[in-house]
């Protein structure tokens, strides 16, 4: 090996790499990105051992001044707001929550009796509020496979969606072929349309192949509508293929479209609740994930699968995603460039 | 008649450079129309705007006297210089895609047999050699059966055969009295494709006609070429003209038998002596003061 020529080349190299701007950009921004996000939402005070619902009187802070019972150590305490109820109960009959307490008056209580962690916790409780009114449910837990799932799924059509459209297009720029579509009566729309088609098929098909197989192979909870959770996927696939189409809309490097879609999936990936719950990172990063098309998608598919979620329920969802579609669309309209030059 | 194309005063600036200043010019329906230049004199620009890919600072571009439009869009065929296609898609497939594109145009199999595309149908675009995909680009172009035909530098990089064969492929396409714009570094594909040409340079047209009458209009003369060390002493002494071009040295006359005599007298051997009448590569260099650029 002739050390002096190895170096010659690792020299072009490490000039290629620095001069390339938006890939070394990329490789120092994921990384921060990453450790950033992960910071945001597992930071802050340790998680308790049991997590307890809590209904409280309006403007009542959640501490001991309500009730002893929440000057308790290495528990979590969460507000449940009034409207909130009925879906806080189901969360304690799918042991998502170990205990539900209502404080508004009478302390009353509802504990899934077949819940370990529901049992200690009640014993917790009854230490100093007696004569607390208890509400048994029972149900069995929803399992992480049933949970994590639609995730997997929802991940998987992400990534289709993302770089199956937008990686290719801006491919199609720069090699020329969108100049010689746009010198024939091809309008932007109909190349889009075409696009998003293409790829909604292939990710819609696919997922619903994969669906159909680990029905078959994993036995998975689902007690919703399999037509309304074709539609949710079919939405959420269109919104982010809208949004991939914005992205490649105007770029011309694929290096930096490609930079560019990994930053956005990255944090849908992380916010979004693919494999895990959000609760307990910050209001604020809650409710920045809402605005993530693959939170509204997964959202829908989870209360369909996991509660039986009906259109009206899934409604809002639905309707966000049908509404950042026509956004992401209409400022790909708008920037759409044809040519590279 | 109105021409089939027309631009008038078109202006084209780019920041720090005006790429097209002020072209006006016209062609007649069923004509082949030669734009010339060298890299930077504005041609690719001026096309494109008459393509409809690129808008004009100022002017106009008219077809059939009517501002380009829907039905420009559908008559007209373009190839452009240099065109990426679809990966995995056969030529059949990629012809059929673009035949989908229009309401109207010709039949994929016949398409094929004119450009001669037959032993290439089922390969991959991506496996094409120079000239078969050239050959494509040409089908593609004409996959509407467009009224105007746009070809821009269609025969750059082929080799001499592909280059003829792209020809007889061209003079089949005018005998169906189509109307072709053509622009090229090759002039000698110019003079033989081309029922006018326009000399561009700077962004203006310098000279337009046909090419026979433009060479008759600046020239009165003929070139003798020879090795440059058959000619013993400096060129600078003799009596004639003299260009020095590389390995190549050339005399301009207009009386043959003069400059024969001359080269006689100072004892210059004739026998790898070759005399020619001027062309159009001379009618560039005499009116932009450059070699052709390529």
């Amino acid at each position: 090996m002739n050390l002096r020529r190895l170096l010659a080349v690792w020299h072009a190299r490490n000039l290629e790499f620095l001069r390339d701007r938006s890939t070394l950009a990329f490789n120092v921004v994921l990384p921060l990105v990453l450790v950033i996000a992960f910071a945001v939402i597992f930071g802050g005070q340790p998680r308790g051992e049991f997590d307890i619902g809590v209904v409280a009187p309006p403007g009542a802070a959640l501490d001991v001044r309500l009730h002893p019972f929440l000057g308790t150590r290495f528990v979590d305490f969460h507000r449940v707001e009034v409207p909130e109820l009925d879906a806080a109960v189901r969360k304690v009959e799918r042991h998502e929550t170990d205990l539900l307490l209502d404080l508004r008056a009478a302390p009353r209580y509802w504990v899934n009796t077949d819940s370990p962690k529901g049992y200690l916790a009640e014993k917790l409780l009854l230490e100093s509020a007696r004569d607390a009114i208890r509400q048994p449910v029972s149900g069995a837990a929803v399992g992480y496979v049933d949970w994590l799932l639609p995730g997997i799924l929802g991940m998987n059509m992400m990534f289709s969606c993302l770089f199956g459209v937008g990686y290719v297009v801006v491919r199609y720029r720069k090699s020329g072929f969108l100049r010689r579509l746009s010198a024939t009566p091809v309008t932007a729309l109909e190349f889009g349309a075409a696009q998003i088609l293409s790829r909604l098929a292939l990710s819609v098909g696919v997922t619903t192949m994969i669906y159909a197989v680990l029905a078959l192979l994993v036995p998975f909870h689902n007690s919703g509508n399999a037509l309304l959770l074709f539609v949710t996927a079919v939405l959420g696939a269109t919104c982010m293929i809208s949004m991939s189409f914005m992205v490649a809309a105007r770029f011309l490097s694929e290096e930096l479209a490609s930079g560019i879609i990994n930053l956005v999936s990255w944090p849908m990936m992380l916010l979004s609740g693919v494999w895990f719950k959000l609760e307990g990172a910050p209001h604020w990063v809650q409710l920045a994930s809402e605005v993530l098309p693959l939170t509204q998608m997964l959202h829908a598919a989870r209360a369909i699968m996991l509660d039986g979620a009906g259109i009206v329920d899934v409604l809002p969802r639905l309707a966000a995603l049908a509404g950042m579609t026509v956004l992401f669309l209409g400022i790909a309209a708008a920037g759409f460039r044809w040519r590279a030059d | 008649m109105k021409p089939a194309l027309e631009v008038v005063d078109l202006v084209k600036q780019y920041p720090g450079v005006r790429a097209v200043d002020g072209v006006s010019f016209a062609i007649a329906a069923g004509t082949c129309f030669g734009l010339l230049g060298p890299n930077g004199a504005g041609k690719t620009t001026t096309v494109e705007i008459m393509e409809g890919v690129t808008v004009p600072t100022s002017g106009r571009v008219l077809y059939h006297g009517e501002p380009l439009g829907r039905r420009f869009r559908d008559e007209a065929g373009i190839q452009f210089q240099k065109t990426a296609l679809q990966d995995f898609l056969t030529v059949r497939e990629t012809l059929q895609m673009f035949r989908r594109l229009y309401p109207r145009g010709r039949d994929v199999d016949e398409l094929i047999a004119l450009c001669a595309l037959e032993q290439v149908v089922n390969r991959d675009n991506r496996k094409l050699s120079g000239g078969q995909l050239q050959r494509l680009l040409l089908a593609l172009a004409l996959v509407n059966d467009p009224q105007v035909l746009f070809l821009d530098e269609p025969t750059t990089g082929l080799d001499p055969q592909a280059r003829h064969n792209f020809w007889d492929l061209i003079r089949a396409i005018k005998a169906e009295k189509r109307t072709v714009l053509l622009t090229t570094h090759y002039m000698e594909e110019a003079y033989f494709l081309c029922d006018v040409v326009a000399i561009m340079d700077r962004g203006r047209i310098i000279a337009e006609g046909p090419p026979s009458r433009l060479l008759k209009e600046h020239f009165d003369d003929v070139v003798l070429e020879m090795p440059r060390e058959e000619f013993p002493g400096d060129p600078s002494t003799f009596p004639l003209p003299v260009l020095v071009a590389g390995d190549r040295l050339e005399i301009s006359t207009a009386d043959v038998e003069q400059a024969l005599r001359a080269l006689l007298d100072r004892g210059v051997p004739l026998r790898q002596l070759r005399i020619r009448p001027r062309n159009l590569e001379d009618l560039f260099l005499e009116l932009t003061g450059r070699e052709l650029r390529t």
